[in-house]
């Protein structure tokens, strides 16, 4: 018998996870059986990107359980499973299942609900609450057969639920009860510019519109008939109005419930029971129930404190904001609406580039009591700091909101920041505790997160964390090398510019200038790389041969027994019945191994390096190009068969697969680089894990970037939605010049996109607004590339002095001798070590 | 010592190898004009257990000169075959050397 104490959990929401999850690292973890009720399908995931499920993000993208997690830690978890009700008399729980268990400690975490105000009509088909993957689910299938859907509620997750509605490519409307939107957090002149810029984005907003019933529409499936007498027709209603804490549970059982609904909690979050804890969005603190996922965690961590016996109170949370909207920057800190008595304010406001920003400070102006940003939440960051810290602010506070014309520098650096800065809200992490973690060695970006947590939430503290981070390196001395090796002090990015600024163009003249002894095959190959992708001369030049890496040196790929596989070109995968019989033919006169490649073409193995120039002349005889599958460059570009043959095609996926290989074959880069073009949603050419992935719509081509099979599979970021061809290639053109300047070497646009600063929202920044205003200059330089392609393997063989190279020996014509096949499956193989001893004692 | 003619000068790859067949011993040759040195060693990649080392990049590794295995990259000290990843891997090095305008080899004066 374990006398070890029960713990019941109910609701696996994100709150009652963290706890959870804090539970387990915590030293008490083994005083109790942990037993969890989840009444959803699947255990906790991320709500507060919740609407990213639109954007291209799965159930398991937003999961906020590690694998393993509840076995490994003995959890018991019940899922699809309801707790129904409490009896504190004898601590026990009992479930809609019928599981019933005695409970010594128990913690309420069963959050909210979407609030559905109470229209006759509100429960009709498609009137779909906004709260659970569930009800995702139900508006994905609804959307298949609407036209027009409507969000009611106008706040912070109302317009969140409209631009859902905008990509799931409906017509879609706003409709607000009270004269603003975001009423909670801003004031009039904010609301109104933030409506004017949901407008342009297409939205249409209604707003002091109180809906009195829904009925059926005329020509729509509902029709919702305002009090002022207005109507509107739509396919489907989302409501977003807020929330409404859920606490049947406790109420049932008699426990205390605060004024405004909730189970109330003192500081340590116990509720009127001493062993009954209620955390999350069903809590009640102080007559306040928080929206908000950070309050939660805190109250998490204070009751696995007191659990522990240490000392520990939950002190309330700010409720500032700054909203997920693409395209919309609104942020809001404390007292938006400038309610405290005895206060400053001051406004800025600039009707052309549409921003307006408002301050609130005490009247000795020193502290920050609030701030609305609309149009340019650039300040938040620093804004929220003086808030949150107290910062005394400077001696005119406008200077924070006015635009700063000259070079001065108003933002708050990192270093005047005090230790007990916030730096991170979702996990509750201080400037001090970051310095901390440096100080033991966490040195990177990476090694920062997994040690703290800072910046794994909602992700808005990076750009802070990353500023600290620098600030306290530079502070420490600590000069993180980046030499790409011991022969220059640069890196990869240096080096690219040194080459385009001084119009370098060999290695030879580039060691000399900056660098020191006689290269290595690392920065060879860099080298040999970025003045490939630059100047795009032929790649066995004579000064270029040296930093070749072997592959590219004799333009196929090495296999384990020394011979070379031989990949022609097939863009788009397609391929003519007179190419593969050529290819078989060739393939069977040398004697070489044929096989079908992950990437859509046949590759030849088993070629002697001799060889390499016959076999090449044949292919190119019969038309076929160099596939570039031995260079760090474009592979190929997948497709499926699209819309010329398959019933569900939207568009020419091939064809456009076979324009965009052709455009872009031979382009080197840091790393190799893979396409695919799909037809349609289905996705049969796999477009979501390449490099440039892109899938036909009904309204023209949507794009992602970034994807990775191979060793970390990555997902592509939805990029841009609906382009023209034109359109399309011109971002291509620019993402992918943008990735071969800026990338580490042997870095796939996957791993370069997770160490971009800003991430997605800055590389469409410089890509799509032309935020650094160099998108002329790189499409320039992919159209120079694109104009002097040549297939290498044709240039090779009409040059006699380079053909020698493909000899074995130079003073023989014999061939190594130890390149030996034996027989499997019909075709050939290289023979294993005994084999091949075998074989060479039959021949001796 | 018996110096084995192999090919002329120009057959040499500036800052790369070639092979060549010495008494049915595989030689790798590499070329470096800046400092006018030349190597050989065998052309046997002890890891990779096949003749293709004269197919490595070359270059200097803290100060010494050495080609890379096209096949696992590590790497030999061009001077003395030894590998500088694993200190019990040595292959064989040989005297080579410019005749006029010939390229010679010594396989008894191993170096
Ligand atoms: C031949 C092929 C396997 C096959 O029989 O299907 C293949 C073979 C090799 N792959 Fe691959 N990969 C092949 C498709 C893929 C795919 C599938 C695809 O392209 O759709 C992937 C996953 C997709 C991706 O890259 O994101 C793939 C992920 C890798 C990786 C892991 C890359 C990563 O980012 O994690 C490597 C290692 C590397 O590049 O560092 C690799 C490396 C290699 C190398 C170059 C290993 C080597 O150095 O010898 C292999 C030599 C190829 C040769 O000699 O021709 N191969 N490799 C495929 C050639 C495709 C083509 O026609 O060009
Ligand atoms: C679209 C959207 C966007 C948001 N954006 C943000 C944002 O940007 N920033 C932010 O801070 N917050 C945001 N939020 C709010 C945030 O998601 C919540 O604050 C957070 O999820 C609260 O966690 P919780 O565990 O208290 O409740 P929940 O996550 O709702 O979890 C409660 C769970 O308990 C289950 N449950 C309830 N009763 C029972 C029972 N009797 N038995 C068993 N299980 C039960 C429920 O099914 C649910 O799974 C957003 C919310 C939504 C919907
Ligand atoms: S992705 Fe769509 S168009 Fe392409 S083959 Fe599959 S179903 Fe057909
Ligand atoms: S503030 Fe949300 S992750 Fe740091």
């Amino acid at each position: 018998m374990s006398n070890k104490q029960t713990l019941v959990v109910i609701g696996n929401g994100m709150v009652g996870q963290n706890f959870l999850v804090s539970l387990m690292a915590s030293e008490i973890k083994d005083n109790y059986n942990v037993v969890t009720f989840c009444e959803e399908p699947i255990p906790a995931y991320d709500r507060v990107h919740l609407s990213e499920y639109f954007a291209g993000k799965s159930a398991d993208d937003l999961s906020l359980v590690e694998p393993g997690f509840f076995e490994d830690n003995n959890i018991i978890i019940h899922m699809g499973d309801k707790a129904n009700s409490i009896d504190r008399d004898t601590k026990t729980v009992v479930s809609d299942k019928g599981v019933v268990i005695n409970y010594d400690k128990l913690v309420l975490a069963t959050g909210s609900t979407a609030f559905v105000p109470p229209i006759p009509g509100n429960d009709r088909d498609q009137c779909i609450p906004y709260r659970t993957i569930a009800d995702l689910d139900e508006m994905k299938v609804a959307a298949i057969k609407s036209k027009v859907g409507v969000v009611v509620g106008g706040g912070l997750l109302g317009l969140e639920a409209a631009k859902a509605l905008q990509d799931l490519k409906l017509e879609t409307h706003v409709v607000q009860f009270g004269p603003r939107l975001m009423e909670a957090q801003l004031d009039d002149g904010g609301a109104d510019l933030l409506k004017q810029k949901i407008e342009d984005l297409g939205v249409n907003v209604l707003t002091n519109k109180n809906t009195i019933k829904i009925i059926d529409g005329d020509k729509l499936k509902h029709k919702m008939v305002f009090a002022d007498g207005g109507e509107l027709e739509t396919d489907v209603i989302l409501y977003s109005a807020g929330i409404r804490p859920r606490y049947e549970i406790a109420t049932d059982c008699g426990l205390e419930i605060g004024a405004r609904g909730g189970v109330a909690i003192n500081d340590q979050c116990l509720s009127s029971d001493n062993d009954i804890y209620a955390i999350g969005e069903c809590a009640s603190w102080n007559e306040q129930i928080f929206g908000l996922v950070a309050p939660g965690y805190a109250m998490a961590r204070t009751v696995v404190a007191h659990l522990a016996g240490e000392e520990a109170a939950f002190s309330g949370s700010d409720m500032s904001t700054k909203l997920k909207l693409n395209g919309v920057d609104v942020a809001s800190i404390g007292d938006a609406h400038a309610k405290t008595p005895n206060i400053l304010v001051y406004t800025y406001q600039n009707g052309v580039d549409g921003i307006y920003k408002r301050l609130v400070v005490s009247k000795d102006n020193k502290q920050l009591l609030g701030a609305v940003l609309v149009g340019d939440a650039s300040g938040y960051p620093t804004l929220s700091q003086y808030y949150a810290s107290n910062i005394e602010l400077p001696e005119h506070p406008d200077s924070l909101i006015l635009p700063s014309r000259s070079d001065e520098s108003v933002g708050l650096g990192p270093d005047a920041l005090p230790a007990s800065a916030q730096i991170c809200s979702c996990y509750d992490i201080s400037k001090g505790d970051i310095c901390t973690a440096i100080e033991a060695g966490c040195t990177t970006m990476g090694a920062l997160k997994d040690e703290t947590k800072a910046a794994t939430g909602c992700g808005g503290c990076a750009a802070l964390l990353k500023s600290v981070l620098d600030c306290e390196l530079e502070k420490a001395g600590i000069e993180v090398n980046t030499d790409i090796c011991e022969h220059f002090a640069y890196t990869r990015q240096d080096l690219y510019n040194l080459i385009m600024v001084e119009e370098i163009k060999t290695f030879s003249d580039l060691i000399k200038a900056h660098g020191q002894g006689q290269g290595c095959e690392i920065c060879k190959q860099t080298v040999g790389s970025i003045l490939a992708s630059y100047w795009n001369e032929y790649i066995l030049q004579n000064e270029h041969v040296q930093v070749q890496d072997t592959n590219d040196t004799f333009l196929a790929n090495m296999q384990k027994d020394g011979t070379y596989s031989v990949v022609p070109r097939m863009t788009g995968g397609e391929v003519t019945p007179e190419g593969l019989i050529a290819i078989g033919q060739i393939a069977k006169k040398y004697g070489l191994y044929t096989k079908v490649t992950g990437g859509q073409r046949v590759d030849l193995f088993g070629a002697r390096v001799d060889q390499l120039p016959l076999i090449w002349q044949e292919l190119i005889d019969a038309g076929f190009e160099s596939g570039h599958a031995y260079g760090k460059s474009l592979r190929t570009v997948k497709s499926c068969v699209g819309s010329t043959w398959c019933r569900f095609g939207v568009d020419d996926s091939v064809g456009l697969a076979v324009e965009l290989e052709n455009r872009y074959k031979g382009l080197r880069a840091p790393h190799k680089i893979k396409f695919a073009v799909s037809g349609c949603t289905r996705e049969c050419a796999e477009a979501q894990s390449k490099d440039i992935g892109i899938i036909a719509v009904e309204g023209g081509w949507n794009l992602y970037v970034c994807g990775n099979g191979g060793m970390k599979p990555r997902h592509g970021d939805l990029f841009a939605t609906n382009l023209d061809k034109e359109t399309l290639i011109k971002y291509i053109d620019r993402v992918l010049t943008f990735y071969v300047q800026t990338a580490d070497r042997m870095q796939r646009t996957s791993v370069w996109m997770e160490n971009m600063e800003g991430g997605l929202d800055y590389l469409k920044s410089v890509v799509i607004d032309d935020k650094l205003d160099i998108c002329e200059r790189l499409e320039n330089q992919m159209q120079h590339v694109v104009e002097t392609y040549q297939c290498e393997w044709k240039t090779t063989i009409a040059d006699e002095s380079k053909l020698k190279r493909f000899r074995h020996f130079v003073n023989s014509d014999k061939h190594d001798e130890n390149i030996l096949f034996v027989e499997e499956r019909g075709q050939i193989r290289p023979a294993n070590i005994e084999e091949r001893e075998h074989l060479l004692a039959e021949e001796a | 010592m018996s110096w084995v003619d192999i090919c002329s000068k120009d057959d040499l790859q500036a800052n790369s190898g070639i092979c060549a067949l010495v008494e049915e011993q595989q030689v790798a040759i590499f070329y470096m004009p800046e400092s006018d040195a030349l190597y050989a060693i065998n052309n046997y990649d002890p890891f990779g257990k096949v003749h293709v080392l004269s197919r490595g990049l070359i270059g200097d590794l803290n100060g010494e000169p050495m080609v890379s295995s096209p096949l696992y990259k590590q790497h030999f000290n061009l001077k003395t075959g030894q590998c500088f990843e694993d200190e019990s891997v040595t292959v064989p090095v040989y005297s080579v050397r410019i005749a006029g305008d010939r390229v010679e080899v010594n396989l008894a004066g191993e170096k």
